[in-house]
C-alpha cells in the first residue's frame, strides 16, 4: 500500500488556485521530495497531507486512510514539521519533548519516545534551558526531534534544514536518512537541490500549483540532459 | 503627496480597523445608555414623588402634616382610617414610595411634650443607588414636617429645646419584593446590599477580564510562535484542545484574581458601612442551596466567558492583537457591573434589562441580591442561560479549529472586503 496517494488535489483560496488538479504517490519506506519556486504549493500540499487544510476538490489517502474523511486515524500516523514552525517558549526542551511524547504513549513508551529526542536533538545540557534561550538551529533541531522521536508512518518535513548550518543541516539529514531505516517514510519539500538530490529516491516538481515532473534524481537528469537537480529544476521552470 | 501626508496616511490605514475602532463604538453606546438613565434619575428626584397619607389626626398639628405633605409630594391615596393594607396596595398600585400614617394621637403626643410618632411603609422598589432616589425625596419632606412642627413649638415658647428640635420620631417598615422589614429604610438597606455586593461584580469583572486574556493570549502566542500548526496536527481530539486552554487559562486567571483580591478585600473593606444592622435580623440570608447556585451561576459565568475569548482568540494574529482582542470582554464586564451598582434588575428600562440578562456575566454579579429576596426565577434562568451560552461558544470554538479557519485566516477577514 502507498504512503500517500493525491489523486487531482485542488486547494483554491478565494480565487486563488493554489494547488491544480495534482497527483502523485509516496511509495511506503521512501523519501519523496517536493521541490519547485517559491508559491509553487509545495507547503499547502504538505499541510493538506498534514490534515491542517481541506480539500477544494480530490482526494488524499495515507495508508489508506482519507485524510478528510479520517482525520484522527491519519494523525496518529504521521508527523509533521512546518518550515517556521516554534515551540513553547516558557518549557525548557526536555519539558516539550515530554509533551509531544504524552500524546503517543504511556508509561515506559513516553520515557522511550523522549530518550530518542533527546538523542536526535542532541542539544547537551541546554535541553534543561528554556527554548525562548536557544538560537534558531537549536529550536530546528529540537523540532526535528520532536517530529522523529515518536517514529511515525508518514514523517512530512517542510524544509527540514531551513536556517541550519552546513555541519547541522548533515546531521539533520543523517538522521532523516537513519530515521527511513526504521520504517519510517519521509515526505519533505526543501529549497536545497542538492539536499533533495542526496536525500530523495524519487522528486516531485512543482510550479504554479502544478506538479510538472516526477522521476527519480537519475532520470530526472538522464532526461534533462543535466549535471544535478538545480540544473533540471531551472530548466523546468524557465 | 508630501512624505508627511503619505505617512499620516498609512497609520491611519494600520490603526483604523474594526478591532480599534468597534470597542470605541460600543463603549460610546454604554456611556449613552448610561447617561440616559442617570438623566432620568435626575428627572425623577426633580419630581414631586407619589405618597399615599393616612392622617388619623384631627388636632393642631395636623394641618402642617397636610400642608407639608401636599405641597411636597403627589397624594396618590388619602384616607383619614386606618387601613394599612388597603393603603400599601394601593400606593404600590400608582407606583408611590410610601405610606405615611399619622395616628390619632399624633398632635396630642406633641402638645403633651411627648414625640408624635409617624409611620411609615416604604415601598421599595429596587436596591441600586438610584433606586431610592424617591425614597430621599420622601425623607426631605418628612425633615421638613419636623422642622415645621419645631418652627411652630418654638414660637409658642415654654418649651424643652431637645424637644423642639425634635418633636416627631418614626417608625418605618420597608416593604421590598415581598417582604416586610420593619425598623429599617430604604436607603440603609441600598447602602447595606451595596456595600456587601459590590465586591461580588467586581471578583467576576476581574476574573473574567484575568481568565479571558489569558485564553485570547494563549491563542495570539500559538500563532505568534508558529506552535499552533503542530498541535492542530497531533492525535489529539479538537474539543480536547479547546477545553484544555479554557481550563489552564481559569487556572492560571483564578489564581491570578485570587492574588489580586486578597490586596483588594482590605481596600474594599475600608467602605465597608458599619452598624449595628443585621440582614439576618430581617430574613435577608442565603441557604446551603443559595450558596450552591450562586458557586453555578459564577463557574457557567466563567466558562461562557472562557469560551467567548476562545471564539475571539480565534482573531488574534499574535499576541499584540490578542490584548486588543481583549477590549470586548472587559467591556462586557463593566456593563452590567455598573448597571447592577446603579439599578435593581427590576427597576431597569426593558432595553437594558435585555442587554444585561444577554450578557452571561451579569448573572452571578446579580444573584446574591436576587435570592436574598427569594427571586429564584431571575437565578435559574440565568444559570439556564449562561449554560446555553457557553454550550454554543464551546461549539463554535470546536467547530472553527476543526475546519482551516484558524491556519487560512478567514474569520479574521470577514470585515474585509472581496477584490
Amino acid at each position: 500500500m502507498p504512503a500517500v496517494e493525491v489523486h487531482n488535489l485542488v486547494r483554491d483560496y478565494g480565487k486563488v488556485r493554489a494547488v491544480n488538479n495534482i497527483s502523485f504517490s509516496v511509495d511506503d519506506g521512501e523519501i519523496f521530495g517536493l521541490i519547485g519556486p517559491n508559491g509553487a504549493g509545495k507547503t499547502t500540499v504538505l499541510r493538506i497531507i498534514s490534515t491542517l487544510l481541506r480539500i477544494t476538490s480530490g482526494e488524499v489517502r495515507v495508508f489508506g486512510h482519507n485524510v478528510a474523511k479520517e482525520a484522527d486515524k491519519v494523525r496518529k500516523l504521521i508527523s509533521y514539521l512546518p518550515e517556521d514552525a516554534g515551540a513553547y517558549k516558557n518549557l525548557t526542551g526536555i519539558e516539550y519533548l515530554y509533551f509531544i511524547a504524552r500524546f503517543f504513549g504511556e508509561g515506559k513508551e513516553i520515557e522511550d519516545i523522549v530518550e530518542r529526542g533527546v538523542k536526535i536533538a542532541n542539544l547537551g545540557k541546554r535541553m534543561d534551558d528554556k527554548v525562548e534561550n536557544y538560537s534558531k538551529g537549536m529550536t530546528r533541531r529540537l523540532l526535528v526531534a520532536r517530529a522523529l522521536m515518536i517514529e511515525p508512518k508518514l514523517a512530512i518535513l517542510d524544509e527540514p534544514t531551513s536556517g541550519l548550518d552546513v555541519i547541522n543541516a548533515q546531521e539533520i539529514r543523517k538522521i532523516v536518512q537513519n530515521t527511513v531505516k526504521n520504517g519510517t517514510t519521509v515526505l519533505l519539500s526543501s529549497h536545497n537541490m542538492l539536499e533533495v538530490e542526496f536525500l530523495c529516491r524519487r522528486i516531485a516538481l512543482m510550479d504554479k500549483g502544478k506538479v510538472v515532473e516526477e522521476g527519480t534524481p537519475s532520470e530526472l537528469k538522464t532526461r534533462y540532459n543535466a549535471a544535478n537537480i538545480e540544473d533540471v529544476f531551472v530548466e523546468v521552470i524557465k | 503627496m508630501s512624505h508627511l501626508l503619505n505617512i499620516i496616511r498609512k497609520e491611519v490605514k494600520e490603526l483604523l480597523t474594526p478591532a480599534t475602532f468597534v470597542p470605541i463604538i460600543v463603549m460610546a453606546l454604554i456611556f449613552g445608555s448610561m447617561g440616559n438613565m442617570i438623566g432620568g434619575a435626575t428627572e425623577e428626584a426633580k419630581k414631586l414623588p407619589s405618597i399615599g397619607v393616612i392622617n388619623e389626626d384631627r388636632g393642631q398639628f395636623s394641618s402642617i402634616v397636610n400642608e407639608t405633605v401636599y405641597s411636597m409630594a403627589k397624594v396618590v391615596y388619602n384616607s383619614t382610617s386606618e387601613n394599612i393594607e388597603e393603603g400599601v396596595n394601593a400606593v404600590k398600585e400608582k407606583g408611590g414610595t410610601a405610606l405615611i400614617i399619622i395616628p390619632s394621637n399624633f398632635s396630642i403626643n406633641i402638645a403633651n411634650n411627648q414625640s408624635g410618632e409617624i409611620e411609615i411603609y416604604w415601598i421599595m422598589k429596587g436596591a441600586g443607588i438610584m433606586d431610592s432616589i424617591s425614597s430621599g425625596v420622601v425623607e426631605s419632606i418628612l425633615h421638613e414636617l419636623n422642622t415645621k412642627i419645631s418652627e411652630e413649638l418654638i414660637e409658642k415658647g415654654n418649651i424643652n429645646a431637645t424637644f423642639a428640635l425634635s418633636p416627631t420620631t418614626r417608625n418605618e417598615t420597608t416593604i421590598f419584593k415581598g417582604k416586610e422589614m420593619n425598623g429599617i429604610s430604604p436607603g440603609t438597606i441600598s447602602a447595606i446590599l451595596s456595600s456587601q455586593s459590590t465586591a461580588v461584580p467586581i471578583i467576576i469583572m476581574i476574573i473574567i477580564m484575568m481568565a479571558g486574556g489569558m485564553v485570547i493570549s494563549s491563542m495570539g502566542m500559538e500563532k505568534e510562535n508558529k506552535t499552533l500548526e503542530t498541535l492542530l496536527t497531533l492525535p489529539v481530539k479538537r474539543s480536547s484542545i479547546v477545553a484544555g486552554k479554557i481550563a489552564g487559562s481559569a487556572i492560571v486567571g483564578l489564581l491570578m484574581a485570587v492574588i489580586y483580591m486578597i490586596g483588594f478585600r482590605y481596600y474594599l473593606s475600608s467602605f465597608e458601612v458599619s452598624g449595628n444592622i443585621n440582614l439576618a435580623d430581617y430574613g435577608l440570608t442565603l441557604n446551603v442551596w443559595d450558596y450552591v447556585l450562586v458557586g453555578i451561576s459564577l463557574f457557567l459565568a466563567l466558562t461562557a466567558a472562557l469560551s467567548m475569548c476562545m471564539v475571539l482568540g480565534t482573531f488574534a494574529k499574535n499576541y499584540k492583537s490578542a490584548q486588543t482582542l481583549t477590549v470586548p470582554v472587559s467591556i462586557l464586564a463593566l456593563i452590567p457591573m455598573f448597571l447592577i451598582m446603579f439599578k435593581d434588575f427590576s427597576t431597569l428600562p426593558l432595553s437594558l434589562k435585555v442587554v444585561l440578562f444577554a450578557i452571561p456575566f451579569s448573572h452571578p454579579m446579580m444573584a446574591v441580591r436576587a435570592l436574598l429576596f427569594g427571586d429564584y426565577m431571575l437565578v435559574i434562568s440565568g444559570i439556564a442561560y449562561a449554560a446555553v451560552f457557553s454550550f454554543a461558544m464551546i461549539a463554535i470554538a470546536v467547530w472553527i479549529f476543526k475546519t482551516d479557519k484558524l491556519l487560512t485566516g478567514t474569520t479574521i477577514h470577514l470585515f474585509r472586503k472581496e477584490r
